[in-house]
């Protein structure tokens, strides 16, 4: 029953603008895509923290691993945020 | 009265003084097309705007015109502004913004063969002089008497060098091979380098955005992606269209594995492209934007543009900090990334 008013409501302002849709769409898509990234990123973080903790004399191998592995999977969330940003544009 | 205590009441006073702003609406700043022009190529070098008038470097244009089909050289400066001369003129709407249009006989818009020496031109001869002067004076350093012991200039670059070659090169490739692909991969990470630092400057001669351009990153691409191409052996070939490890039912009857395989021979490249791009561009957009908040912040007056110029300036020194992070990490995984791509196309069968 709430689900039909808001796909009314959705309906109705699609219907005004044409690229309102669009834009908040790549708004939230961007949000998801740091979602991701923070995820990922924290998951390599959080693992290296303990490897640390383990054996702290490879401190210097672990922490240049994790550093290419964050900036690894920050280029693949960059993907979705230009994708977001053509949207925008 | 400790130091942090004082920074701390200056820091809240300068803030509040914003609250004491008068509503006085002048003209509006538009901070969207603000943003976009810093980041964005353009036929001057633009410096400072003083009131209405802008302070600009004024670049050669080189243009040839296809409707009188004859070449056309002048400064820049007859454009700024909304000039037309000797009929061309930078079109003022999306798309194509920003660049030099002429009207052919039947008034269409259309674009003359560009040649012009553009800001983003000007940075990479401003780098690659920056690197010439750097590398050869090291070079001459070496070449006189390989066994003294590093000084200045010499001794900021040789661990880095000695990090590409050992950790980046030689990890990669392999102890045979490195050495012919090393003059590729140093210069495309100094290269790199330099130009995400003079990035972060905020003026002449740094301040263009020049690896956050699709054309610069997409153009160091192509050439991995030409040499990994080049230099693949039969082993890498046979991976890629028959892998004799994978199981059958990847391979027949539909051919799945290689249509993976083969689209990963161009996609891999262009991710190159697309992480180094989006990722200085990313940093510049992030601090242009910190600039532009205190240029939001004067249309409610100098009191509050001055109120928020503190905030404003920490947030530009810390996002600043981190770009030079980026920088370095972002020059690091593309040549760490290329020199894999090549260790994998002249591997070895084990």
């Amino acid at each position: 029953m709430e689900l039909l008013a808001l796909l009314n409501v959705l309906l109705q302002v699609a219907n005004t603008g044409a690229d309102f849709m669009a834009k908040f769409g790549a708004g939230v898509g961007a949000g998801l895509a740091v979602l991701g990234a923070g995820i990922g990123i924290g998951k390599i973080g959080a693992s290296a923290m303990e490897a640390i903790a383990r054996q702290p004399e490879a401190v210097k191998n672990i922490s240049s691993n994790m550093i290419l592995s964050a900036a690894l999977i920050e280029g693949i969330a960059f993907f979705a945020l230009i994708a977001a940003f053509l949207i925008i544009i | 009265m400790k130091v942090k205590h004082v920074l701390l009441a200056i820091i809240f006073v300068f803030t509040g003084i914003a609250g004491f702003a008068q509503q006085e609406h002048k003209a509006k700043f538009n901070a969207g097309d603000f943003v976009i022009e810093e980041v964005l190529d353009s036929y001057w070098w633009h410096i400072a705007k003083v009131g209405d008038h802008e302070i600009a470097i004024p670049l050669p244009v080189i243009l040839h015109s296809k409707v009188r089909n004859q070449w056309y050289f002048f400064w820049s400066n007859k454009l700024m502004e909304g000039k037309h001369y000797k009929g061309f003129f930078i079109k003022e709407d999306s798309p194509n913004k920003g660049k030099i249009f002429e009207k052919d006989n039947q008034g269409n818009l259309i674009r003359p063969l560009d040649l012009s020496i553009t800001k983003n031109v000007v940075a990479i001869w401003i780098s690659m002089i920056l690197l010439f002067w750097i590398f050869l004076s090291v070079a001459k350093r070496y070449k006189e008497n390989p066994l003294r012991a590093p000084r200045g200039m010499q001794a900021l670059l040789e661990p880095l060098i000695l990090f590409i070659r050992d950790d980046v090169a030689r990890a990669s490739i392999g102890e045979e091979k490195y050495q012919k692909y090393m003059p590729f991969l140093l210069s495309v990470f100094f290269f790199i380098f330099i130009n995400n630092l003079l990035g972060l400057l905020p003026t002449f001669p740094g301040g263009a955005n020049v690896t956050g351009n699709l054309a610069v990153t997409g153009v160091m691409a192509f050439f991995t992606f030409v040499i990994t191409t080049f230099s693949g052996n039969k082993h890498y070939w046979k991976h890629i269209f028959w892998n004799p490890e994978a199981p059958w039912w990847l391979k027949v009857p539909i051919p799945l594995l290689p249509f993976i395989e083969l689209t990963g021979i161009f996609i891999k490249p262009t991710v190159l492209m697309i992480r180094l791009f989006a990722n200085i561009l990313g940093g510049h957009i992030v601090r242009v934007t910190f600039v532009a908040l205190i240029f939001i912040f004067a249309v409610f007056g100098v009191v509050a543009a001055y109120g928020i110029s503190v905030i404003s300036v920490l947030f530009i020194v810390f996002v600043t900090f981190l770009e030079l992070l980026v920088a370095f990490i972002q020059a690091y995984v593309f040549t760490f990334l290329s020199a894999i791509y090549f260790g994998m196309a002249v591997e070895q069968e084990h």
